[in-house]
Order: structure tokens, then C-alpha cells, then sequence
């Protein structure tokens, strides 16, 4: 700490060159921040996927059906202990813009198989009871201004027409993850009306006994419907929302890959930076020594000005997207869970920190290795 | 007393036998052959000799700046050979204080914040750095510029707040490398002044390399140096005699 004032007098020697080496941390790190906040809204499905859940879907594709009828006997194999289905439903609100997720779901079931959302009983026996009822989530009803007993008219994408659905309930939950906007009704509703695949379903989700047991209940459900028309796909739901989040393409890549390019100019420029800084003050730094400063305080006192434009420029630049991600999704329903977290927040402020720190260790091995003699004739 | 036999005993600072080689384009250069140097506390020795004779490079290894080719340096008791890394930089702190003719003062830290350097090493406490800085700058005549940048004060404070930083830990040895070089004579003059009053009044051992023979006449002894040897001289700068057949 004796030493903080000689490395901020150092840091504003050359204020021009300090400033544009904290804006590309600030430029990098909000980068940073935005990417994270798009990875982990893209992947918010994989988050809160339950452990004893699994998924069952067409084994052709995730578009393709499959019949009604796989329910019961899903539920005599082993390990099961229960299941529902939804369907995708694809409407939006009277502009397309509007879209958010909105699904058919079985109704009987579903509260068994998803008990992270809350409901009052009063509210989901209204919904139960309402052919056309619908539950909405807090979001959904923040973005539109609906509250129970509005009536909402969906356009279908898949079927025509327009459905009209009534607000009965508002789901809460206490995790933010699941507050994505979006909307589920009746599946007897969207079978009634539809004009084709009447009996079919989107996909199963299966409750099971033990987690551990998640491979054995797969195979045993592939197995019953192998070689049918309808060959499943049986994975956990994790798996299955990972899947779902990269039919867009390998997000998790491209964010390393842009991330890695960003980071890497970032090093370059730093580096660039302190080099200069060290190589200007090499007579100074030969002066400390001659004072009797040892090798490693004066290679900590080049890496603590690192160190410390990468914590300012960094921070400065996850606080910008922060900030940009308090303003909310900004694809109206795309990236519902549009939230830079604290785990990123400090994932990225390490980041900074590492580059800072990977940036001057060459400058400051170099002063470190200085020559006293050399460094004072070079005076 | 100062030995150039190698025969003193006990001295402050003992030199035996000191060789220092530069290589330089293949080709290998003796810069100092065979030295030998007795100096005892108190004493106040300016070099002199012509360019390339040595003497910056000999103000350099009695510092630990540099490293002898072959022979020992002992002062106050350490061999410096013996010491290197974090050792030899605790033992420079707390035994020697540089001049050098440029100054090289940091310039974005006041005089206050220059002299403080090398406290800053040491374990004292805000407080007591403080009443050092200020001791030092007094002894120099500058408390009124203590808070002044380099680039605000002439080449003559500036040189006076370099002594002070020099002093401000108590070094046993002040090493000073044509302390007088960038300035004018009065400016020059002052400076002497201040370091004759460090060896008078505080009892330092002084070790003065200069070219100018008014400067070299501050010192009690003056030894010329020429192509790597020690020849003891009169305080007028006369070579007195040869060193094998010097006694003093």
C-alpha cells in the first residue's frame, strides 16, 4: 500500500495512453458482459432443467409428433412415476413482433411434473375449469398489461385463425430463471379446433423415481417405441434444453471464439502499453533499485499498474452492461432472461484482472531482470 | 586512513585485488586490474582520472551495483559478493546512498514524495517518515520546496534533493558520481558545501568521483585512477606516488 501513490502517479504520466488502455478494457468488458448475458439467457432452459425429469420427443426431429396415446404406456414402465405433454403453439399477439413462447399443455398433469410454479388453487381452478382459460407468466403480463379476465386473442403460425384465450392465472416463482414471458392453455382446446395431427403432442416430459436411473428409463422408453411409426428420442431435460438452445448454432462457441479474439487484441494492447511505460521509465526504475528496491517489489509495482488499469477499465465496462441489461431484453421476448448475473459480474471482473495481469508480466519481468548498471547509462 | 596496499586491517571498506572485465564487440577490456583499497569510516575520497579509467565503474561495485570479475569488496563487514537478489538490495538500502550527476529524480513525484523513497522500504511509520523527509530537506535548505515537482525547481535544488534522498535512510556510504557535472559553479559550489558538511559534521565515509579539481579539493584524499589502477595523489591533484611504494 506504501507504494499505491507511486503507481497512480505512474498511471497519469501518460493520461492519453492510460484512458485508451482503460477504454479497450471497458470496450472488451462490456462485450464480455453482453455476450454472457445472451449465453446464459440462451441456455436459462439448461439452468433450471430438473434432474429427474426427461424429455421424449420424435426421434426425427423436435417438430414431428408424437401420439397422445404414449402417455399411458409410458407411465408402465419402470422408473417412471409420471408424465405430461405440451405442443407448441407458435401464436403471437396481433402483430408479429408480439411473439413470445406459448404452448398446449395437459393440464391434469403438468402441476405434478413442474412444482417450481406457483399458483393459487383458487387460480388454477379457474384455469382448469376454463376450456380457453390461460396462465401467463409475471412477465408476459408486465410486457402487455394483462391481468386476469382479460380475454387475448393469439394469431396460430401453425394453425389459422385466431384463438381467443382468457387470463385465469399468473404463476410466480422465486427463481428468476423461469420468469421468461410466456403463455400455456389447454391442449383440449388446441386439439378441438385444430384441423391436423389431432391426437398428437409436441413432446412428453417423464418424472422419475431416482436421477440416477435417467439412462435405464431412457433406454426403456426408445426401446417400447422402437421400430413404430413414432421412434422416440429420450434424453434429460437438461440435455434436452442444451439441444434446444443450440438449434440456433453453437452459441457457446461463437461467444469463445469472439470472447478469445477480444481478449487476445486486448493482451496485445496492454502489453503494448506497458512496454512503453517500462521502457520510458527505465532509468527511474534503475534509480529505485538503487535505492535499495528488491527485484519483486519493483516487477509488482509494473504489474499493479496493470493490474490496475484492467480492474478500472473493466469494471467500468461490466457496469456498462449492466446497466445496458437493466433496460430488459432487448429482442422483445427472444432473450427473455435477459440478466447480466453476479457469477458473470465476477467472471468477467477475473477475466479482466488475468489479462491485466497476463499483459504485464513481460514488461514487468523486464524491469524486474533490469541491469542497474546498463538501465543508469542508458540515463 | 586510506590504504591503496591492500595491507589496512578493519577498515570500513576493504578492496582486494579487484579485477573488472567488460566485454565489449569480442573484445575483452580490464576497466579495473588488481585494486586494492582501504577506507575507513569518516573519510572522504574523491576520485579522479581520465574518461573510461574506471572510477564510475568502481563507484558501481563498491555500491553492489555491479559485479567484480575476480577480487572482494567488504564493507562494514559484508562481503558484497556474497550477497545478491532481495539480500543485496536490503543491504544497499541500509548502507548506501547514491548521487548521481543527473539527479534522476522522479518527475512525478514531488521533493517531499522523492526523498521519502527510500523510507519507504523501511518499516517507519507515516509519522516518522515525515520527521526524516523533512530532517533531510532542512539539512539541504530546501523545506521551503518540499511539496515543489522536479521540473518546478533548478538544477542545483534538484541535485540538492537527490543528496537528500540519499541521506534521508542514513546510509554509512555516499556514493557521489560527478555530483557537480550539470551544474554551475556556484550551484556546484553549493552542493560541495553540502557534502563537505556531511563528512565534517556527520562523520559520512564519501566517495567523490569527479573531473574537476575545485570539487576534488573538498576531499581529504584524492586518489587517480588511470587504466584500472589506484594511484594515491596529493589534495592538489599531483600524482604523489606510485602504489606499490605508497604508505600513508
Amino acid at each position: 500500500m506504501k507504494f499505491l501513490h507511486l503507481v497512480l502517479v505512474n498511471l497519469r504520466r501518460k493520461k492519453t495512453r492510460t484512458a485508451l488502455t482503460i477504454g479497450s478494457f471497458t470496450v472488451a468488458l462490456f462485450l464480455f458482459g453482453i455476450l454472457a448475458t445472451i449465453k446464459s439467457a440462451l441456455g436459462s432452459g439448461v439452468d433450471v432443467a430438473g434432474a429427474d425429469r426427461l424429455v421424449v420427443r420424435n426421434r426425427v426431429s423436435l417438430i414431428q409428433p408424437l401420439p397422445i396415446a404414449y402417455r399411458d404406456q409410458i407411465l408402465r414402465l419402470p422408473h417412471v412415476e409420471e408424465a405430461t405433454f405440451a405442443t407448441w403453439f407458435g401464436g403471437y399477439y396481433q402483430d408479429m413482433k408480439n411473439f413470445f413462447p406459448n404452448f398446449a399443455i395437459d393440464v391434469p398433469n403438468w402441476r405434478r411434473v413442474y412444482p417450481e410454479y406457483k399458483f393459487s388453487d383458487e387460480e388454477w381452478r379457474a384455469f382448469a375449469e376454463d376450456r380457453e382459460g390461460c396462465v401467463i407468466s409475471p412477465p408476459l403480463a408486465k410486457r402487455f398489461g394483462w391481468k386476469i379476465g382479460d380475454r387475448i386473442p393469439l394469431e396460430a403460425t401453425i394453425w389459422a385463425g385466431t384463438w381467443e384465450l382468457n387470463v385465469r392465472a399468473i404463476y410466480e416463482t422465486d427463481r428468476r430463471e423461469l420468469t421468461s414471458p410466456e403463455l400455456w392453455f389447454h391442449y383440449e382446446y388446441l386439439d378441438e379446433r385444430r384441423s391436423f395431427w389431432k391426437g398428437f403432442v409436441g413432446w412428453y416430459t417423464v418424472k422419475i423415481d431416482d436421477p440416477g436411473n435417467a439412462v435405464e428409463a431412457a433406454e426403456a422408453i426408445d426401446d417400447r417405441f422402437a421400430n413404430s411409426p413414432f421412434e422416440t428420442k429420450t434424453e434429460t431435460e437438461k440435455a434436452f434444453a442444451a439441444g434446444f438452445a443450440n438449434q440456433i448454432g453453437n452459441i457457446r462457441l461463437l461467444i469463445l471464439s469472439i470472447g478469445s479474439v477480444v481478449f487476445f487484441t486486448l493482451l496485445l494492447v496492454t502489453g503494448n502499453a506497458m512496454a512503453s511505460a517500462v521502457r520510458e521509465r527505465t532509468g527511474e526504475l534503475a534509480v529505485l533499485k538503487t535505492i535499495g528496491m528488491n527485484d519483486l517489489t519493483v516487477l509488482s509495482l509494473v504489474m499493479a499498474e496493470a493490474i490496475a488499469v484492467a480492474a478500472v477499465g473493466g469494471g467500468a465496462g461490466l457496469v456498462l452492461a449492466k446497466l445496458f441489461t437493466l433496460r430488459g431484453d432487448p429482442t422483445g421476448g427472444m432473450l427473455a432472461n435477459f440478466y447480466l448475473s453476479p457469477r458473470n459480474l465476477a467472471l468477467g471482473f477475473a477475466l479482466a484482472l488475468a489479462a491485466g495481469a497476463a499483459a504485464g508480466i513481460l514488461p514487468a519481468l523486464g524491469a524486474m531482470r533490469l541491469r542497474i548498471v546498463d538501465a543508469l547509462r542508458r540515463v | 586512513m586510506v590504504r591503496v596496499d591492500g595491507k589496512g586491517t578493519e577498515s570500513l571498506v576493504e578492496i582486494r585485488s579487484l579485477d573488472k572485465k567488460y566485454r565489449r564487440g569480442g573484445e575483452e577490456i580490464d576497466v579495473l586490474r588488481g585494486l586494492n583499497l582501504d577506507v575507513d569510516q569518516g573519510e572522504f575520497i574523491a576520485f579522479m582520472g581520465p574518461s573510461g579509467s574506471g572510477k564510475t565503474t568502481l563507484l558501481n561495485l563498491i555500491g553492489g551495483l555491479d559485479v567484480p570479475t575476480a577480487g572482494t569488496i567488504r564493507v562494514a563487514g559484508d562481503e558484497i559478493g556474497a550477497l545478491s537478489g532481495r539480500k543485496l538490495a536490503a543491504w544497499r538500502a541500509r548502507h548506501i546512498g547514491f548521487i548521481f550527476q543527473m539527479y534522476n529524480l522522479i518527475p512525478v513525484l514531488t521533493a517531499f514524495q522523492n526523498v521519502q523513497l527510500p523510507l519507504l522500504l523501511t518499516g517507519l511509520s507515516k509519522s516518522d517518515r515525515r520527521e526524516h523527509v523533512e530532517a533531510a530537506l532542512e539539512l539541504v535548505g530546501l523545506t521551503d520546496r518540499m511539496h515543489h515537482y522536479p521540473r518546478q525547481l533548478s538544477g542545483g535544488q534538484e541535485q540538492r534533493v537527490a543528496i537528500a534522498r540519499a541521506i534521508v535512510a542514513d546510509p554509512t556510504i555516499l556514493l557521489c558520481d560527478e555530483p557537480t557535472g550539470d551544474l554551475d559553479r556556484a550551484s556546484g559550489d553549493e552542493i560541495l558545501a553540502i557534502i563537505s558538511r556531511l563528512s565534517r559534521e556527520f562523520r559520512k565515509t564519501i566517495f567523490l568521483v569527479t573531473h574537476d579539481p575545485v570539487a576534488a579539493e573538498r576531499a581529504g584524499t584524492l586518489l587517480h585512477l588511470d587504466k584500472g589502477t589506484l594511484l594515491e595523489c596529493a589534495a592538489d591533484g599531483r600524482v604523489a606516488c606510485k602504489p606499490e611504494d605508497r604508505k600513508r
